[in-house]
Parts: structure tokens; C-alpha cells; sequence
């Protein structure tokens, strides 16, 4: 059976077995098509994809702690490490993901360095305002009552800059969930993966499917930051009631 | 295809080379961008500010504001760009209409919100004056409203300059077609047009700062167009990486 | 707590500063200079001046949050260098004007934090935050609520809780009640004073307003700018002998007054009730000598009758007696 896509040049359906007139024709969404092929090519490319965006935020979050820790002390650290994540920023994320590859192979590790390297900018700067958000009389407060400096910072600097960094949170995997799509580029299985293939060929249901999860996805984990950062703040609450 | 070159200190020597030697490509490459990132930024911009600046004078549908722009930040590039092409084909046109869904929720939120937020009391005082809704909205909260607005308008030019480099997968052209090209252009041609990318959103950020500086009222203090971004909410948040 | 009238005595303790400096770098007069007072077990010491004399200073000395350059504080006789800096402060109740509760703790949860960190169980942590509250005037239901749901009134008075919870033997409190408005001001200064009759403990205060100095105080240090002291001594002694120019003027041109405002009708030896007060207004037993004279001069009376809680006379006042005892003491 031949067909040819609105592009002109036959298609290539990728599903064989049943093609229905909806994907012959290549309509613009043809559920049957994410019914059969759910298991094989879109469920997988999911899981990957919220593995790929878990590890990254969570190693890019330790790493921006850490720095806004360091730089909430040490004033003269904020601007250099501010720079480098900056820096880090500005680079198209297809041209660093090919330029890592050489580097550390064609690899999960290559995938994660870079989204790791991009969730750094948005979290340290977040996490650092979150820390000076807090009043400077709650601090001298807690200092005059005798708590330690590392009580301090846990138990007072770090629930009042929750606000902050919870919105630093929901950027950096909004962000990461994004960059992660064009990590297929270099091979990596992701939501991406299904994309490139069906944009190669012009597959208008397979594109739906996998960047209607990849969008999905994004406002599901952004919501449940929202519902997470609501239930972690009491107080926040009452302020609001009050 | 990715191509097994490798990577070290002399490809950055290499990739400034390829940017001598092929100036006149990469200048072509960047116009197509800048036109496309114009284009989509002159089309959201024509549809956010006036929106964002009516609500925010009425002081009305700040849960429209806030929710677009937590829709419109989440949404991943590559697959409004893939959507758009699915509904509307390749083309310019396609890639510049979701160009614009992805810039219209930053501009449109921080006009809202700019406005919204204006000291009540200067507005109160030129009601008072007796001065005509028109005129509360031109002359005293729109200037007033400027840093706040133009952080939104700044943030959203990054974000399309740099989407606009996946622009290449749909057709779209730009200095994305180098990018994803390394069969053809190899490392240093793949990190030279990245180079210009960069230096590109860089460029059109000074841009927008300068016009805005332009456009800002003598007598106003500067809003740390920095601080806007590290808001946590509604306001735009970071321009995505470069993609 | 309450009706059986709980004394703590036993908790107080005193403070001793000795030839205590401080200097800050590139600044070419001292903070503090070579100040030395002793603060008696259970008195209330109230350091007033006007602002940059390092009265916050000295004070902030005491718990470490500052570093003497030379000189000692005991306290209790033990060196405050002797202890760790963070265990120092943890037997000492500090109460800032700002206040700093913790905004995202509930009340009692901000009570609790130094009783919880000294480790109290459970149990004599809960009685202790409902024991304080009590105290300081506070709801029982107000424990569960968080600091921005308080008045700015409420919010000084779990301060003071916070500050009293581990039952520190000192107290260090940096014009804690500067940013009320008056009336409530005056109200929570009454309630320390009541306050500070159960639970006893040795205060140092901080104020810039001499009339809270001269209220709460049972001696008042008088700070020249440089970290001076000017004087220090009970108010009426400060009052009645300010020590100099500086201090004259500091106490105001109405000292006079200030030191009627210090003594009450039922304090003093009145003249015997006689016949001659018919017509004259009349005061009670707690009536100030200041309010006294008010009242006689506003009234155009020479004389003023003075009433028990019975309402019988027990003596009476004269303008002339007013001026006699002013002069004599």
C-alpha cells in the first residue's frame, strides 16, 4: 500500500499490521495507533524519560545546594559560580550534547551531565535568594537563643526558603523534562525518541502522542511541586487565612 | 548521525576558525534565525502587552495570567514545535506559530503583573487629578509598568532566540541547520554556530536592555531586570537553554 | 501556675562587667570604654542613653554575640569566655526589638526551642509552654498559631516566653517594646514588672526612653556617646543627684516631677485628716505623688484628701508637703 504524506515522497507507517484508513491517511490522531503501539514505543519512552529528568534534577539540586550554601556564608563565591552556571546556560543543548559524546561516550552520563549542568544556574540563584529571603531578625534571634550554626541553617534558613526554591524546583524540571526530548538526538531514549523518528517521516499520531505526554509530564510535575510546596508549608497557610 | 570526531582544547581554536572561514554562512544562518525569532516575538508581543496591560489596569483575571504563564513555561519546546508541524505542516510559518505560543506566556504575565502592581497610590492620585482612564493607563502605570514589562519581553527574546535553533529540525532554518549537520560540518562547525547562538540571545538581550532604556521614563530607578527572574511566581522565570 | 504565687528566687544571678572595652577597626572611639557595673542578682539594670552610646553594645557583650576586646563579665562569678559561646547563650533569655519569632513555627513551637534544645522530654516541655503562656497573658488556643496571625503586642509577649523558657537565670532585652504603639507599650511594660516579681531573674535592659528607664528599673546606667557611663544608681538617686551636666539634661529639665511620679500617697507620712478639707479633691492609696499634684493644681486645692480601699480618709495631702518632701530627699 502506498501512501504519500501532504510533504509529497511515500511514508513509511511504522506499525505494521493493521493500518487503519485513520493512519493511512495520516490524520491528525489516530488513537488506535496509541493503543497498540502503547507497550512497545510510548510507555518505555516515558519511563526513560522520568528517569532521565529525576536523576539529573536530583544530582543538580545537591550540587546547587551545596554552592548556595557555601556562597550564603562566603559572599565572594556567589559571582564565580553564578558565571560558570551562567556560562553553562547560554550553550545550545544539541551542540553540547554532540561535544560531550567524544568525551563520555554515547551514554546516559552524557545526557545527565548536560541537563545537570543546565537545572545549575536556575537553582543555585534560587536557593541562595530563598537564604537571603530570610529576616535578619529571625537569624540574630535564633543566634541569641543559643542554636547552633548548623541548627540554623536546617531547621530555620532552610523551611523559610522554601518558597524560593520550590520555584527554582519547578523551573529546573519543567526545563530538564524539555531538554530531555532533544536528547534523543544523539540516540538517547527519551519522549524525543518517537518524535524525531515520526518527524522523519511526517507521522502526525506519533508526534501527538509522545509530545502530548512530554507536555504532560511537565505540567503533572510542575503540579505536584505546587501541591508539595503547599502541604510542606503550614504556616504559609495560616498566613493566607489570617 | 553522530559522528565519533573527537573533542579537545584545539576544537575550540578549530570552531573559531570555521567562524573566519565561513563568515558568510553563518551570517546568512543567523539573519534566518533573527528573522524568525523577530517575526515570532513581533506576533506575541502584539498579542500579550495588550492583553497583559488591559488585565492588569482592570485588575482582573490574574488566574488566567498565572495560569498561562505556568502552562506556557512548562511546556517543552520540541514538542509544541512537533505538535505545530503535525496540525500545520513544515514551514515558516509553523515554526513561527509555535514560536509564539511558547513566548506569549512570559510577556503576557509580566504585563499583567507589572500593571497590576503599580503603586496604587500614584494611580489613586492621578484619578484624583481627574485625568481620563486612558491617560491613568498611558501616562502614569504604563511607564510605571516598564522595567517589569520589559523583563518579560527580555526573557521571552532569549528563550526564542535560543528555541529557535530546533527551528532546523522543522525546516525552519537558522544556525540549527549547522548544529544538527555534523556529518557535514563537523565538531568545529557544530560548536562554532552554537558560539553564534549564544552570542546571538546574548545580542538580543543588550538589545531589548537598550531599548528599554531608551523607552524608560528619567527619574525611574532601574528594576534589576535579575531579581525579576528569580521571582518565584508569576513572573517568567529563566529562558530556557539554549535548545 | 498562678494562685499559689510561685517566687523563683532561686534562678537570678549577678552580672559583673570589669574595665570592659570594645573597639571596632577604623573607628577612632571606642563602643564601649572601660565600663564597669555590678548588676545585683534579680535587679533589673536598664542601660539608656542616647543612640551610638553602646548601650546594645554592652549589652549584646554579655551572650557573645559581640567580643570583648579587653576587660571581663561574670556572670555568677564564672567568666562568660569560660563557657562555649552557643552553650552561654542558652542559659540566657534574649528578647530583641524585632522580636525574630520563628514565622514558621506555631507559638508553642517557638516556645519550645531552647527547652527542646537543652533536651527536655516531652512531657516538662509542654507543661513549661503552657506554664508561659499563662504567664505572659496569652490563650491557651493561641499555641497553635503561627506569628503572622499575631498582633504585633502578641507577638512581643511570646518573644518574652521564648526568651524565659529554659528559666535562665539572666535576661538580655534590646528595647523589646520599641516598636508598639504606646498603649500597648505601657501594658506590656506593666506585665514585665509583674512578671519579673515571679519569675526573678537578673534583667539587663535597653532603652533609649528614659521614662521606661526610670519606670522599670531598679537602677538605671546612664551611657555618654563613646560607651561612657555618666552615672548609674537608682532612678530616684538619678533623679534627685544627676551626676552631670550630660546626665541633667539627659533625665530632663522635669526630673523633679519624674521623682513625684516614683512615690505613692500610700508610701509617704500624711498629715492628719482636719476639717479643712471639705470641698478638696480626693485620691487613693496608689495614687502617684506626680498624679497628686495634678489633680490639686488642676483643681486651684491647696489640699487633697487621701482614701483606703474603704473609701475612708486616711490623711491628707498639701501642695507646700509636696515641695518639702521633694527638697528633703
Amino acid at each position: 500500500m502506498s501512501v504519500h504524506s501532504a510533504a509529497g515522497g511515500p511514508v513509511h507507517i511504522p506499525s505494521f499490521g493493521r493500518a487503519s484508513a485513520c493512519i493511512t491517511n495520516n490524520d491528525l490522531f489516530c488513537p488506535e495507533w496509541v493503543r497498540d503501539n502503547w507497550g512497545s514505543v510510548l510507555q518505555p519512552a516515558l519511563v526513560e524519560h522520568v528517569k532521565l529528568t529525576a536523576i539529573a534534577v536530583a544530582i543538580g539540586f545537591a550540587i546547587a545546594f551545596a554552592a548556595a550554601v557555601a556562597a550564603r556564608r562566603h559572599r565572594i563565591l556567589e559571582t564565580p559560580i553564578g558565571l560558570v552556571s551562567a556560562f553553562l546556560y547560554t550553550i545550545p543543548s544539541l551542540a553540547l550534547f554532540q561535544l560531550l559524546v567524544p568525551v563520555t561516550g554515547l551514554s546516559v552520563t552524557t545526557v545527565e551531565i548536560a541537563l545537570v549542568g543546565y537545572t545549575l544556574l536556575v537553582l543555585f540563584r534560587n536557593i541562595l535568594a530563598g537564604f537571603r529571603s530570610v529576616p535578619e531578625e529571625v537569624l540574630e534571634a535564633a543566634r541569641g537563643l543559643g542554636l547552633r550554626g548548623r541548627d540554623i541553617l536546617w531547621r530555620i534558613e532552610l523551611p523559610l526558603a522554601l518558597p524560593s526554591i520550590v520555584a527554582g524546583l519547578r523551573i529546573a524540571v519543567v526545563t530538564t523534562v524539555s531538554l530531555a526530548t532533544l536528547a534523543a538526538f544523539i540516540g538517547q531514549r527519551s519522549l524525543g525518541t518517537p518524535m524525531f523518528v515520526a518527524l522523519r517521516d511526517y507521522f502526525k499520531t506519533e508526534i501527538i502522542a509522545a509530545g502530548g505526554l512530554a507536555v504532560a509530564l511537565a505540567l503533572g510535575a510542575d503540579a505536584l511541586l505546587v501541591v508539595a510546596q503547599r502541604l510542606l508549608q503550614p504556616w504559609a497557610r495560616a498566613r493566607a487565612a489570617a | 548521525m553522530i559522528l565519533l570526531d573527537s573533542v579537545g582544547p584545539g576544537t575550540f581554536l578549530d570552531a573559531v576558525r570555521f567562524i573566519g572561514a565561513n563568515g558568510g554562512l553563518l551570517w546568512h544562518k543567523a539573519v534566518e534565525q533573527l528573522a524568525l525569532s523577530g517575526a515570532s516575538m513581533g506576533v506575541a508581543t502584539a498579542i500579550a502587552v495588550p492583553l497583559g496591560v488591559l488585565l492588569g489596569h482592570l485588575h482582573r483575571g490574574s488566574l488566567l495570567a498565572i495560569g498561562v504563564s505556568n502552562v506556557g513555561r512548562a511546556l517543552p519546546s520540541l514538542a509544541v514545535i512537533a505538535i505545530g508541524i503535525s496540525a500545520f505542516g513544515i514551514g515558516f510559518t509553523n515554526v513561527l506559530v509555535a514560536l509564539v505560543v511558547l513566548a506569549v506566556p512570559p510577556i503576557l504575565t509580566n504585563a499583567y503583573v507589572a500593571v497590576d502592581q503599580v503603586d496604587p497610590d500614584a494611580v489613586e492620585a492621578a484619578r484624583g487629578m481627574g485625568m481620563r482612564e486612558r491617560d491613568v493607563l498611558l501616562r502614569v502605570e504604563l511607564p510605571l509598568a516598564l522595567p517589569l514589562l520589559f523583563a518579560g519581553i527580555r526573557t521571552a527574546t532569549v528563550y526564542v532566540v535560543s528555541t529557535a535553533t530546533i527551528a532546523a529540525v522543522a525546516g525552519g532554518g537558522g544556525l540549527g541547520d549547522i548544529i544538527v549537520d555534523q556529518a557535514s560540518y563537523r565538531f568545529p562547525g557544530v560548536l562554532g554556530a552554537a558560539i553564534c547562538v549564544a552570542a546571538l540571545a546574548l545580542l538580543a538581550d543588550l538589545a531589548v536592555g537598550g531599548l528599554e532604556r531608551l523607552l524608560r521614563p528619567r527619574g525611574l530607578r532601574r528594576a534589576d531586570g535579575r531579581a525579576a527572574a528569580l521571582a518565584p511566581e508569576p513572573l517568567g522565570g529563566q529562558a530556557a537553554p539554549g535548545q | 501556675m498562678a494562685e499559689d504565687g510561685r517566687r523563683r528566687t532561686a534562678t537570678a544571678a549577678e552580672i559583673v562587667f570589669r574595665d570592659v572595652t570594645k573597639r571596632y577597626p577604623g573607628r577612632p572611639a571606642a563602643a564601649v570604654q572601660r565600663l564597669s557595673l555590678v548588676v545585683p542578682a534579680g535587679d533589673i539594670c536598664v542601660l539608656v542613653g542616647p543612640s551610638g552610646a553602646g548601650k546594645t553594645t554592652a549589652m549584646k557583650l554579655v551572650n557573645r554575640l559581640i567580643d570583648l576586646d579587653e576587660g571581663d563579665i561574670t556572670i555568677d562569678g564564672r567568666s562568660i569566655r569560660s563557657l562555649d559561646a552557643t552553650e552561654l547563650r542558652r542559659g540566657i533569655g534574649y528578647v530583641i526589638q524585632q522580636i525574630g519569632l520563628f514565622p514558621h513555627m506555631s507559638v508553642a513551637d517557638n516556645v519550645a526551642v531552647v527547652p527542646r534544645l537543652l533536651g527536655w522530654d516531652k512531657r516538662r516541655v509542654r507543661e513549661r509552654v503552657h506554664e508561659l503562656l499563662e504567664l505572659v497573658g496569652l490563650d491557651r488556643a493561641d499555641a497553635g498559631r503561627y506569628p503572622a496571625q499575631l498582633s504585633g503586642g502578641q507577638r512581643q509577649r511570646v518573644g518574652l516566653a521564648r526568651a524565659l523558657a529554659a528559666d535562665p537565670p539572666v535576661m538580655l532585652m534590646d528595647e523589646p517594646f520599641g516598636a508598639l504603639d504606646p498603649i500597648t507599650r505601657e501594658r506590656l511594660q506593666d506585665e514585665f514588672l509583674r512578671l519579673h516579681e515571679i519569675e526573678r531573674k537578673t534583667v539587663i535592659f535597653v532603652t533609649h526612653d528614659i521614662d521606661e528607664a526610670i519606670k522599670l528599673g531598679d537602677r538605671i546606667a546612664i551611657f555618654r556617646e563613646g560607651g561612657v557611663l555618666a552615672q548609674y544608681d537608682t532612678p530616684d538617686a538619678v533623679l534627685a543627684r544627676p551626676a552631670d551636666e550630660f546626665v541633667a539634661r539627659f533625665v530632663g529639665a522635669d526630673r523633679g516631677l519624674k521623682r513625684l511620679a516614683l512615690r505613692k500617697l500610700g508610701e509617704i507620712e500624711l498629715e492628719a485628716p482636719n476639717g479643712l478639707a471639705a470641698g478638696a479633691p480626693v485620691a487613693g492609696l496608689h495614687t502617684t505623688l506626680r498624679d497628686a499634684l495634678s489633680l490639686m493644681l488642676s483643681e486651684g486645692a491647696e489640699q487633697l484628701v487621701v482614701v483606703d480601699e474603704r473609701g475612708e480618709a486616711a490623711g491628707v495631702l498639701s501642695v507646700g508637703q509636696v515641695g518639702r518632701l521633694l527638697a528633703g530627699s
